[in-house]
């Protein structure tokens, strides 16, 4: 662990620190928008869209390689897919009355087989697993920076609009009645986790992103009281199984992302566990 | 007869409504009034399109035919007016929030913020309906039919001059099914009531009229909607209604206006 501390401030390690940043940052997503996420049951729609992120990423490298729009970065592609399929999947969910399942895993299954497509078309080597689990060396300046002013948006807007948004998780016909559009708050909570999902990926990689937007809600759903205890307990369990994971793959030398991601599952079902054993939660209520 | 009071004010006015689900038709040539400060029992079978009648006064469908007015204005501007119970069979246990925050959601009005003025009527809407003392205990843990009544005080803090209501007492304990009546009976007169039942036979006896949905339209699948007078039971079981139940007389049908006629001899108890 000591060697982890002193490569956190050894110079020579610049991707380690933004490893860490990012760690940081990412927990401010994964708690508030994972908190939504879970209590509006749209976990499946926000695997959905992360997987066919892979779409957007091989379109942009392949346009980039064949010159047809020379240095697009493979994240504007990324964003373009996300918000895209965003929409799609939430006018179906909205308007279909049946097979909304069918429709949903179409998207997911057509946008990463596009991506595969479309690097198998790419000239040049493509380091396809990185995008689907994460690569710490790949984390800019740049990311931090956009993981940062989405950190910014989404905390404000959780602040905002959080009785709307407690409420249309609770009981959407009567936040409905209540003049809130749930429809329209509906769909922009997706194109938010589906962006969220985008800036996430370089940490988490795409696979993985929807497991860190389940797993610390639902390990903080047994200590939280509400929505907002959610979203805070939420990004606690966050920072801890990103922190360390971290740690545990730099010692080990392991793919960070998989790390974190079994971390989270593994203190999950233990608190599952803990509460099975003793049926009133872990909180005395 | 004689005419009542010339225009008694009316709050909710269903002129001609026809509405379907795709092709299944619902409800058609629905023609009925309420006026302010009754107390309203809307009943018929399970499938009858009672459910639909609340949604088309909250504006959550709109009618394939016909006109809708409430408070004088369409559904979806006057529905923060009303104070809306659902049936709530779907309730999340896993939602973490409290009594006091399910009482909030009454006072939210679109995209504003709560104010210090919406605590204190939250305050009061939880006295009405006498649950204070769950305020700070997680909704999930409370049973079917105090949750029940917190839903009720949710619609109260709204402060609606409508309250509608899709069978409030389901699951509910007799204790808790007096205890709302009983809140009820404190706001007939001032706060109009409109409540649907199953049970098509008898009812509140807080109740004026008696709207009854399940009479067949003309072509014979859509529903149409009947008025019936109700007739006061003087020894009712206390486990129904809080011990106050009117039988539901539903070999006569009452015309759309009677409730716009005063009756000059008071048969077969209070209508």
């Amino acid at each position: 662990m000591r060697g982890f501390f002193s490569a956190l401030l050894d110079p020579s390690l610049p991707f380690l620190r933004n490893a860490l940043y990012a760690g940081i940052l990412s927990s401010i997503l994964f708690g508030v928008v994972g908190a939504v996420v879970t209590v509006k049951r749209i976990a499946g729609l926000a695997g959905s869209i992360s997987h066919a992120v892979l779409g957007g990423i091989g379109l942009a490298l392949f346009l980039s390689a064949h010159r047809i729009v020379p240095d697009v970065p493979p994240l504007a592609g990324a964003l373009v897919f996300a918000i895209l399929s965003a929409f799609i999947i939430g006018l179906v969910s909205l308007k279909a009355k049946q097979r909304v399942d069918t429709a949903i895993n179409a998207i997911w299954a057509i946008g990463m087989s596009l991506g595969i497509l479309f690097l198998a078309k790419t000239p040049g080597y493509t380091d396809l697993m990185s995008y689907l689990f994460g690569n710490i060396l790949f984390i800019s300046s740049q990311n931090l920076i956009l993981l940062a002013i989405l950190d910014v948006v989404v905390l404000f807007l959780a602040y905002r609009f959080y009785p709307q948004l407690e409420a249309s998780a609770f009981d959407e016909e009567f936040a409905k009645v209540r003049g809130v559009p749930t429809e329209g708050l509906f769909l922009a909570i997706l194109i938010l986790t589906a962006m969220a999902v985008v800036l996430l990926q370089t940490f988490i990689g795409l696979v993985m992103v929807i497991a860190m937007l389940t797993l610390p809600p639902g390990t903080a759903s047994h200590l939280a009281r509400n929505l907002a205890s959610l979203m805070v307990w939420g990004v606690v369990f966050s920072f801890l199984f990103s922190f360390g994971g971290l740690a545990l793959s730099w010692i080990f030398d392991l793919p960070t992302g998989a790390v974190v991601v079994v971390l989270a599952g593994a203190v999950y079902l233990v608190a599952a566990g803990l509460k099975a054993i003793r049926p009133g939660g872990l909180v005395r209520r | 007869m004689v005419q009542r009071e010339a225009q008694r004010d009316i709050v909710v006015r269903f002129e001609g409504v026809a509405f379907s689900y795709g092709d299944i038709p619902v409800l058609e040539n629905v023609h009925f009034h309420i006026h302010r400060g009754e107390f309203i029992a809307l009943v018929g079978p399970n499938g009858a399109g009672k459910s639909t009648v609340l949604k088309l006064i909250l504006g959550l469908e709109k009618p394939n035919q016909g006109g809708i007015q409430i408070l004088g204005k369409g559904p979806e501007e006057a529905r923060e007016r009303i104070g809306y119970i659902p049936q709530h069979a779907d309730h999340d246990p896993s939602f973490p929030i409290s009594v006091r925050e399910v009482v909030r959601m009454g006072r939210l009005r679109g995209f504003q913020r709560f104010r210090p003025e919406d605590e204190e009527a939250v305050d009061r809407a939880l006295a009405q309906v006498e649950v204070e003392d769950l305020a700070f205990r997680p909704f999930s843990a409370l049973s079917g039919g105090q949750r029940r009544r917190v839903l009720v005080a949710r619609a109260l803090a709204a402060e609606p001059e409508i309250l509608v209501m899709d069978e409030p007492t389901t699951n509910m304990d007799a204790e808790s099914e007096s205890r709302l009546y009983k809140t009820l009976g404190k706001l007939k007169g001032s706060t109009t009531i409109l409540i649907v039942t199953h049970d098509t036979e008898f009812v509140s006896a807080l109740t004026d009229r008696v709207l009854c949905v399940g009479k067949r339209a003309k072509d014979g699948k859509a529903h149409a909607l009947v008025q019936h007078r109700t007739m006061r039971i003087a020894e009712s079981p206390p486990e129904l209604y809080g011990g106050q139940v009117a039988k539901v007389l539903h070999e006569e049908a009452l015309p759309e206006d009677s409730c716009c006629i005063e009756v000059s001899s008071n048969v077969g108890g209070k209508l």
